[in-house]
Parts: structure tokens; sequence; C-alpha cells
């Protein structure tokens, strides 16, 4: 019980529990949406958005260059995520659109980060996650987002149902769809940089998705399929960081081999009971 | 006929469109179309494939943006607080989105937006939360299509005819004065189609004005009140439906075939025989 004492690890599991909870909140919505794929895309943009902080830390001369990599990110994601919102909007396929920012978001981190004077290397820690590294600083601003994901997230449950559900009878109702369309794209863009700093960029989808995907094989209802994600996903970001306390393994990687191993096995041991019925 | 006491704080027209045009990608669709519907009146839209019917009903619920024409709602310029009395039922093949969701989560739903008419700040806020006895009222109106026992399966698992009718509990749940369907027939089964006609009855003895697209009249013919026939973007017909002959005896729909025949697909008004 003495390793819950240190600070380090006491950091490491509380914004690994909020990006565990929080993450399949937002995937949810992106998979009722069939839009299950659109991190990636925003968490590319977001790369760029780190890449491009860096280089503002070294233009104002800032001690820690890399002071403004997170802010960076979280703006070039809500930016993306506004982009990509419009664009699907006025009828753009969408996935188009995330393969533009793909693209655009790597390219673009690798050339930012050059002109910064740093390397690819330093991106990596973005790629693959950080979570060694996060300070209590970094925790709070974790609390403050994921908090904002959750209230809302949970809160208009129903409207951002109804939204994603089927739009046109959301408009017929009068429900303001063009607003709550883009509160769900802000969201998941939040969410993505909360989430980058334990799995990385690349991973990043798959913590908002994997939990949904398990959750599905095992429930019936909306509701209770964002409930049990979150429990999944929390489960399995603790689980993750836990063991990588003990042994060398990458934390993001370990925690998607993780969840895609739960996947496997939930969906064989359901697809077995169905059978047996 | 409806109860005058049910119908006694409703405009004289539910819904008054006039020369509605409705432009998509640059093309007109719709070429100065109207509609009217009184309280307890059904009104059927008939119209072959294309024909503009379901973009004119997406341009009253407020899906789709007219460029041209007037549309009131209860007396009022259609805007999202006058849709508050408004039911709709989208033309679809699934109620299943990409996350399972039961019929009583997906009724839930229809009891946001506006509620009281108000186009306040507040009551839209309002709006985005369902008010608390959502549960109860999403069971009443799954009871009144029949299907109170399906209020927890996943609607992905149910029929297509079910699944029409969770659709259009979601539009009843907001007691509606004016219910506007799309194509509501459209693949499903002879039961289904029987219990609407009977909802359909109910909401008319109520006072509810009915706007309904229709392919043929059908197990609706003894309901509709009206038929208004569109072709190419613009009415051509406006008046009582013959009922003993349906749709054969529309203006326009010149020719006689048994009711074993395939679909029309150019005779007369384009329409589809049964």
């Amino acid at each position: 019980m003495s390793l819950l004492a240190e600070p380090l690890i006491q950091r490491m599991l509380l914004v690994g529990l909020l990006v565990g909870l929080a993450a399949p909140v937002m995937g949810t919505y992106l998979v009722q949406r069939r839009m299950a794929l659109l991190g990636d895309g925003i968490g590319h943009v977001a790369l760029a958005g780190v890449a491009a902080g860096w280089l503002a830390g070294s233009l104002f001369g800032l001690a820690q260059q890399d002071a403004l990599a997170i802010p960076g990110a979280i703006v070039f994601a809500i930016g993306g995520a506004v982009i990509i919102e419009r664009m699907r909007s006025r009828g753009t396929a969408a996935d188009v659109v995330m393969a533009i920012l793909f693209y655009g978001g790597i390219a673009g981190g690798v050339l930012l980060i050059g002109l910064a004077g740093g390397s690819n290397a330093n991106l990596l820690g973005y790629l693959f996650g950080s979570i060694s590294t996060v300070t209590w600083g970094d925790v709070w601003m974790s609390v403050g987002l994921a908090a904002a994901i959750l209230l809302i997230g949970l809160g208009l449950r129903t409207a951002l149902f109804a939204v994603t559900h089927d739009q046109e009878f959301a408009r017929s109702t009068g429900l303001p769809v063009e607003a709550l369309n883009m509160v769900v794209a802000v969201l998941a863009a939040v969410t993505i940089t909360v989430a980058m700093r334990v799995v990385g960029v690349l991973l990043v989808s798959a913590l908002m998705i994997v939990p949904v995907a398990i959750a599905q094989l095992l429930t019936r209802s909306f509701a209770r399929t964002m409930h049990v994600a979150m429990g999944i996903g929390a489960v399995l970001t603790l689980t993750g960081i836990w063991i990588t306390i003990f042994y060398d393994v990458q934390p993001g990687a370990l925690i998607v081999t993780l969840g895609v191993l739960a996947y496997v096995a939930v969906a064989g041991v359901t697809s077995m009971a169905r059978r047996g019925t | 006929m409806s109860d005058p006491d049910l119908t006694a704080d409703l405009p004289p027209s539910l819904v008054e469109a006039r020369d509605v045009r409705v432009s998509l990608q640059g093309t007109e669709i719709l070429h100065g179309v109207a509609l009217t519907a009184r309280p307890g009146e059904v009104v059927a839209l008939l119209g072959g494939n294309g024909s503009g019917k379901s973009t004119f009903v997406r341009s009253i619920v407020g899906a789709l943006p007219t460029t041209a024409g007037t549309i009131d709602l209860f007396g009022r310029p259609a805007s999202p607080a006058s849709r508050a009395r408004l039911g709709y039922v989208p033309q679809r093949v699934s109620a299943a989105g990409g996350v399972s969701a039961t019929a009583l989560e997906v009724v839930t739903s229809g009891l946001l937006g506006s509620r009281d008419g108000a186009a306040r700040f507040g009551a839209r806020l309002r709006g985005l939360v369902p008010p608390r006895d959502a549960h109860a009222r999403a069971r009443a109106a799954l009871r009144s299509v029949g299907i109170e026992d399906l209020a927890k399966r996943d609607v992905s698992r149910l029929s297509g005819g079910q699944q029409q009718r969770v659709l259009i509990a979601r539009a009843l749940v907001r007691r509606p004065k004016l219910l506007i369907l799309d194509e509501p027939m459209a693949g499903v089964d002879l039961e289904s189609q029987v219990q609407f006609s009977h909802t359909v009855g109910h909401l008319k003895h109520d006072g509810v004005g009915v706007v309904i697209v229709l392919h043929e009249l059908g197990a609706m013919a003894h309901h509709i009140d009206r038929a208004v026939v569109i072709e190419r973007g613009c009415v051509t017909f406006d008046g009582p439906p013959p009922k003993d002959l349906g749709v054969h005896a529309l203006p326009g729909h010149d020719h006689e075939h048994p009711h074993t025949d395939p679909p029309s697909r150019d005779g007369g008004l384009g329409l589809e025989g049964p």
C-alpha cells in the first residue's frame, strides 16, 4: 500500500481514472453517430497543436520549451473538431474530412517541431503517451476538463442521444441541433487532449471506442452502455497503469492491448452463451 | 369527427403552407406548393417517387429550409418554439442507431425540444432535459401503439413494423396537436398497419390534425378527409378522395389495372398501385 503514498503514482492513477471514465462517455456518442474514427482525425490535429505550442514556447524563449504543448493541442483539437463538424454538416463525406486532417496533422506536427528546433523524438511522448511525466498542474487541468466532459456528457445524455440518433426528428422538436452537434465535437476534442497524456495520440481513439465496443456486447440500452463503458474504461486504465509500476512496459499500449483482449474474451463468452441458449 | 371541446383552443388551421418553394443543391424541387390541415382532419399527401412529398413535409417540420413562401404552424410563423405541439415521424428504414437503445429511450427522446411554445432562452434550456414524468409518459405512448411490453427491448432487434410503432410513439409522447408522418406504412406488417389505423382514428377523435405521406390510401382510406396530390413539385389535386376507388379514382390516374399489378411507374400521376 505504500506505493499509493507516492505522489507520482497518485497522479498517474488519478489521471488514468479520469481518462478511463471520461473517454467512453464521448466514445458512446461517436459510435452512435458512426464516427468511431473521429478521435483519430482530431488526435493527429492535436499533434500539430503540440508542435505549434512547442514552436510558440521556443519563440517566446520559455525556459520549459514544451510548456505550451498541451494548450496548443487543446486549441488545435477544438479547431479541428469545429472544422470537421462544419464540413460534415455541409455534406462533405466525413471519412474524407478525417483523412485530410489525419495527414495534415501528422505532416504539420513533424514540420512545426522541426521549425521549433526539436526533433521527432520530442513528439514520441505525445504519440505514445507519457503518463509518468504528469505534474500536479496536469492533474488539476485533467480534473477540470474531465469534470466538464462528465457533467455535459452525462447531464445532456438524452438530448445528445436525440441528436446523434435522429437529427431530422431532433430538429423538428426545436432542439438546437447544430449547437449540440458542436458540443459533441468539441467535447470529443477536449477528451482527446486529456487522454493524450495517458495513451498517446496514436491510441487515444481506442480508449474512447474499445470500452464502448465491449459494453455493447453486454447491454441493450444506451444509458447502460455508457455507464458500463465508463466502468470498463476505468478498470482498463487503472489496471494498465498499475501493471506498468512493476513492469517496464508502455502504459498506453498495455491499456489498449488489455482492452482488445477483453473485447475478444467477452465476445467469445457472449457468443458461446448465445449458442448455448 | 373530432370532439369540439378538445379543439376549442386551436386555430382554424394547424398548418398553413402557401407558395412554398424548396431548392436542393441548386435545383428547385418544390415550385410553390400549398397545404392546410385543420383540427381533427386527416390529410393524405400522395404522389410518386421523387414527386416532392417528403421534401414538402421536411420543410414544414424545419428539416429543410424554404427558398420562398410561408409556413404557419398553429397560427404563427413556423419556428422552433411553434413546433412545440408538432409530432413528426420521419421516413426511415430503421429506428436503430450505432449504439443499442431501448424503445423507452427512443420514445423519451421525443420529450425534448420546445414544450410550451415559448421562445425564451430558459424554456429552450429546459427543453434539453426530459421532464420528471418522462418514463411514465413514454410508457403511455408505447401503450397507445400497442407495444408497451417492448419498452425495455433493443429497438434494433424489433421488426420493421414494431420499429415504426416506436417512432410513432416518439411523436405521440409530445401530445401533438398536429402529427406529420412520412410514409409510415412503408415496409410495415399488417398488424402494425391495423394498429396504426386505430391510432389515427383516436387522434382524429381527439381533434389532432394528421398529415400523412402515402403511396396509396390502403388501410388508411376510411380515415382520410382530404387528399393532396403532388406531381413534379406541384400540387395537382386537393380535395376529398373518392373512398370507394381509393387512389385509382384520383384525377390524373387514368388507367385501370387489377390490384395485383406491380407498382405503376409512368401512368397517370405516377402513384404506385397496391
